[in-house]
């Protein structure tokens, strides 16, 4: 059933056709803004961070491909969990026979799987074929990214999920979804590269579960650091934080009273 | 109407306020990190990118707040409700401008204020009257140069319905790209925003009288001075876009 979730949400994604070429667009001239400001950096600092440009211009258009991928500001499945919540609805999902965080993750797994074809390729692409990039000819090494990409959505789920689960307290969304937005594009290294970060805060942002996001797939890809510790990373913390959200989500469906017949 | 309703939650308002200040301040932070790691970034020292991140942020904030809500447009004519708006007896630009006013974006105001004050305070520039008079004009003409962009990228919406993410490409893209400076990028990209797109003319051009160096294109002297020409030149054909999109606007029906 879950699979047929993930499918339902890859092709609810895929109907916004306009809206996906607006954001291929959009990651593709960020991208080329980043691309010109981290050369310029680069030109002064050779090797800043472990990286030389041809690397640092592989983060950028891989950062500009998982943007929209791994919603590293936000603007998946949580928004309209936030309103069900919110208007009460969630009162219907919690009778369904389907385990409520299992089916938005699989939800949310479409709608990534979506978004990494529709949104990320052709950025990638372009930017791989216009600027010189450091890719592997390794196809293990491809292997091993894909997988760290698919942990990345995980860990980006349950963050958000408990993001969401927040509401139940709350009821109105803002302050919270902006705090995500903030964290999200400092700490993921959406900005600058996590491991240009200097002193004791490049060492904190670099273990915070943003790091699964951004910077693990990257350091993977680019034969920075093995595949295993990276797994390990997100692993731990989409374990942990997928615990943390069941433990929320039953501390929050205590809370809930239906109202009415 | 909609600075009533903000202003109803009153702790809201000022906690978002904040947190717009510290998301629109994130941006600066990266600049910092990268000036932690150099003292010149293609030419240009912190205090220099400080000054043309401050103009660009001061105009583009001025613009948002005024225009911001223009992304909604898209969504209006998707689901028919701009029917309301054409009915009423006010300018349907006036109205989709004041559609879900938010106060809360004076913080990217704020945020550039501070940062060019910060950046006049630490530049090594001797001024002239003619450099002072320069700065409020720069940041007039350039608030101006950005609401013809989002009124032009309204008017597109008219055509492509869902495609608001384009818009962002230019407002928040045309943003991000002039808080560096213009010795960063190509020189076909430098010429594209100058010449085809004058998002130049927002900070750059002015700006690199100011602070006294040639503008890589080697545009002659006034150009300088060309701003609010520039402005007046745009925004002409922003309300041109606007009108025929206007007019090519068909009801949903439903």
């Amino acid at each position: 059933m879950y699979l047929a979730v993930v499918a339902g949400g890859f092709r609810r994604y895929a109907t916004y056709r306009a809206a996906t070429v607006a954001g291929v667009f959009t990651n593709t001239v960020f991208g080329l803004i980043l691309v010109y400001t981290y050369l310029a950096l680069w030109n002064e600092r050779p090797d800043l961070g472990g990286y030389g440009p041809a690397q640092a211009v592989t983060y950028v258009w891989l950062g500009q491909a998982l943007y929209a991928t791994l919603a590293v500001q936000g603007g998946g499945f949580e928004i309209e969990l936030m309103e069900r919540i919110r208007t009460g609805e969630i009162a219907i999902d919690l009778y369904r026979p389907a385990d409520l965080q299992w089916w938005w993750l699989a939800h949310d797994l479409g709608r990534s799987g979506f978004q990494l074809l529709g949104r990320g390729v052709v950025p990638f692409l372009f930017g791989v074929l216009v600027f010189p990039v450091a890719l592997p000819g390794d196809p293990l090494t491809w292997f091993a990214f894909l997988l760290t990409v698919l942990l990345a959505m995980v860990v980006s789920f349950a963050i958000r999920y408990l993001v969401a689960l927040s509401t139940f307290w709350l009821l109105d969304g803002t302050g919270v979804m902006q705090m995500l937005m903030i964290l999200g594009l400092l700490c993921s290294g959406m900005v600058l590269p996590l491991n240009v970060f200097p002193g004791l805060f490049g060492e904190v942002v670099r273990v915070l579960p943003w790091a699964a996001l951004l910077q693990g797939p990257a350091d993977v890809l680019m034969g920075e650091t093995g595949a295993l510790p990276v797994f390990a990373l997100q692993g731990a913390w989409a374990v942990a934080l997928l615990a943390a959200g069941r433990l929320v989500q039953s501390a929050a469906t205590r809370r809930v009273v239906v109202q009415g017949g | 109407m909609w600075i009533r309703s903000t202003m109803a939650y009153r702790t809201s308002f000022v906690l978002t306020t904040v947190g717009s200040l510290v998301v629109t301040g994130l941006d600066f932070v990266g600049i910092a990190l990268m000036f932690s790691h150099v003292d010149v970034l293609a030419g240009y020292v912190l205090a220099e990118v400080a000054f043309l991140y401050g103009l660009s942020m001061l105009s583009f904030g001025a613009a948002d707040l005024a225009l911001g809500s223009m992304d909604r447009l898209g969504r209006r004519v998707r689901d028919g409700t701009l029917d309301t708006l054409l009915v009423r007896p006010v300018p349907v630009l006036a109205q989709v401008a004041a559609d879900r006013f938010a106060l809360r974006r004076v913080a990217r105001l704020l945020q550039g204020l501070i940062v060019l004050c910060w950046a006049v305070v630490s530049l090594d520039v001797d001024w002239t009257p003619l450099k002072l008079l320069l700065m409020p004009v720069t940041v007039v003409s350039g608030a101006a140069i950005f609401c013809a962009v989002f009124v032009a990228g309204a008017a597109f919406q008219f055509v492509a319905q869902d495609a608001s993410e384009v818009q962002n490409a230019f407002t928040y893209g045309g943003q991000t790209l002039l808080q560096y400076p213009p010795t960063v990028f190509a020189q076909e990209l430098v010429r594209g925003v100058t010449f085809v797109l004058p998002l130049a003319f927002v900070n750059w051009v002015p700006a690199s009288y100011v602070l006294g160096r040639p503008y890589p294109l080697g545009l002659p002297e006034w150009a300088v001075f060309g701003s609010p020409v520039v402005a007046a030149v745009c925004c002409a054909l922003a309300g041109v876009a606007w009108r025929a999109g206007l007019r090519s606007y068909r009801s949903t029906g439903s």
